[in-house]
């Protein structure tokens, strides 16, 4: 495990009421790192990302974090209360809440969520109710509002769940720039065609670790029938696997 | 008596400026609140509050205790409970509430029909009164709104936070759990200072409909805020006046003048208020264990 890990995970167990949810995690994530972490409903996808939070604590196992790391959450879109009156600017102003005792912006928190806002392209809408927003527009707020925490880390569960074609692509496009400004990215996904496959690194979880590496390390077959307990075919196209499953593959002759 | 004589006669009365105040105070402390209370799905919790405090209410003078220290106490410890119950989402959650709000309440009437006369006014505590206002009523009321506004101004953000999205304010270092107890605090003290204005069985009204009028009519959080308060407190005052007038409790009154307002509203928003309002309490305390949002564990 490398000693310049942000977060890690070292033989953890942990579970809800005595029944294990994840055993025997062993995972670092490191500075710059853009992982995915793929596995099914009940898998414990948002469990590691609890432990990764510190919100929970391992029952077996040691769960080591790099003093002062300043960690973002994005939650799913679907949790949301889109009818909540608030406008994009009082929603991304929230995230300094334990920092502020008054209510209104100082001049320098005005100024970063401006350059926050700018930055994501949604610069304009501040005033905007947040039911008036697209849906990338939506999580690009959620965004706005973790970096103007200035997070080393960023946890997002599931953020392209719900969400159309071309809504995906553009999150996925926004991630990776963050990701190269040197924003550590972990998100929790089940999608592996649309979002999954076009991260750099993925961890397959199923309690354990079933894989951990590139997509096309990762999105193999054998893996996949651990971790989603079927047959799934997988087809590489242009370089990256695409997952079908078996009936389709078979009448494709794959 | 002329028309307007008639129409001002109230205002002679030192007994009617108190209660006025006393009115417009209330309703715009309610006003206040009740934007927290509605948009956390309270509502219930605060109907029920009033009807446990009002055991407490009943209770104080009968063992010898200063009413407001032990009506209070009971609704703090009341509050406290209710709090408790519903984070930790155990099964049965508003039945627990229901049995201890209700049952605080029937010993509150037991104890105000048998020794009502050592206690407060049953029929004010019930549905409000003009007429029992006293200077100690008015002082409570204005410690009790000093007390709202300065914990909801320092800590305006923390609690916007904790109203609309309290998973990720807690992984955002803010305290949910000490916001939720302080809200309560607030929540307990201020059924507490209105209730012989407005009356427990009435109090829950005048939490909610003017915070549902405001949402019809703004977007914005903090305008909400405003707007709530101040048609909190002109219907206060106005269903003050008119329980003068016509003579009924005046929590009936200003519960009325409150509805009136709000079909006003809601035939001038139409679809456009309905809209906003749908939906509008939907904040959910997440479910514990596996498949529960972030921040929220066993």
């Amino acid at each position: 495990m490398s000693p310049s890990a942000l977060v890690s995970l070292d033989h953890v167990t942990f579970g809800y009421d005595g029944a294990p949810v994840l055993k025997d995690v062993t995972y670092a994530v490191e500075p710059g790192a853009f992982t995915g972490i793929v596995g099914p409903s009940g898998s414990g996808k948002t469990s590691l990302l609890r432990l990764l939070l510190g919100t929970v604590t391992a029952h077996h196992g040691t769960v080591t974090r790099t003093p002062g790391l300043a960690v973002s959450y994005v939650p799913q879109l679907e949790t949301v209360n889109w009818n909540f009156p608030v406008t994009v600017h009082e929603c991304v102003l929230m995230s300094r809440a334990s920092r502020r005792l008054l209510p209104w912006a100082t001049a320098q928190e005005r100024a970063d969520v401006a350059t926050v806002l700018e930055r994501l392209g949604i610069a304009d809408l501040g005033q905007r109710h947040i039911r008036e927003l697209s849906g990338g527009q939506q999580q690009r707020m959620f965004i706005a509002r973790a970096l103007v925490r200035r997070p080393a880390l960023l946890l997002m569960d599931e953020p392209t769940s719900g969400v159309d074609v071309a809504t995906r692509h553009e999150v996925l496009h926004l991630l990776d720039d963050l990701n190269r400004g040197g924003l550590a990215i972990v998100l929790t996904t089940h999608d592996l065609n649309g979002m999954a496959a076009h991260l750099p690194h993925l961890v397959a979880l199923q309690q354990r670790v079933i894989a951990m590496g590139t997509p096309q390390e990762v999105i193999v077959p054998s893996v996949l029938e651990q971790v989603f307990g079927a047959r799934m075919e997988v087809l590489m196209h242009l370089g990256m696997p695409v997952v079908v499953d078996g009936h389709a593959a078979a009448a494709v002759g794959a | 008596m002329t028309f307007w004589q008639s129409v001002l006669d109230p205002f002679h009365y030192q007994f009617f400026q108190k209660g006025l105040l006393a009115a417009v105070l209330a309703g715009g402390l309610c006003g206040l609140i009740g934007v927290y209370v509605t948009l956390r799905g309270m509502s219930y919790i605060g109907h029920g509050l009033s009807h446990a405090i009002f055991g407490g209410f009943a209770a104080a003078p009968l063992i010898g205790v200063n009413v407001v220290l032990g009506a209070g106490v009971w609704g703090l410890a009341s509050a406290l409970a209710i709090s408790a119950v519903t984070r930790r989402r155990r099964i049965g959650a508003d039945a627990a509430i229901g049995v201890v709000t209700t049952a605080s309440f029937a010993l509150g009437v037991a104890l105000l029909t048998r020794f009502g006369k050592k206690g407060p006014d049953f029929e004010a505590a019930l549905f409000g009164g003009i007429n029992g206002v006293t200077r100690g009523d008015l002082v409570l009321l204005v410690v009790a709104l000093v007390f709202a506004v300065t914990v909801f101004t320092v800590r305006y953000r923390a609690f916007l936070f904790t109203t609309f999205d309290p998973e990720v304010a807690d992984v955002s270092g803010v305290r949910v759990a000490r916001m939720d107890a302080l809200l309560m605090l607030v929540l307990s003290l201020s059924i507490l200072a209105t209730l012989t204005i407005i009356g427990v069985t009435l109090v829950a009204a005048t939490l909610v409909i003017p915070a549902v009028v405001a949402r019809m009519l703004t977007n914005s959080f903090s305008r909400m805020l405003w707007l709530s308060s101040t048609i909190g407190a002109l219907c206060g005052g106005v269903g003050m006046y008119l329980s003068f007038q016509v003579a009924v409790p005046s929590g009936t009154t200003i519960v009325l003048t409150n509805t009136v307002v709000f079909l006003i509203v809601l035939a001038a928003t139409g679809r456009r208020g309905l809209r906003r309002t749908a939906r509008m309490d939907d904040h959910h305390e997440a479910p514990v264990g596996p498949g529960a949002p972030i921040g929220v564990a066993a």
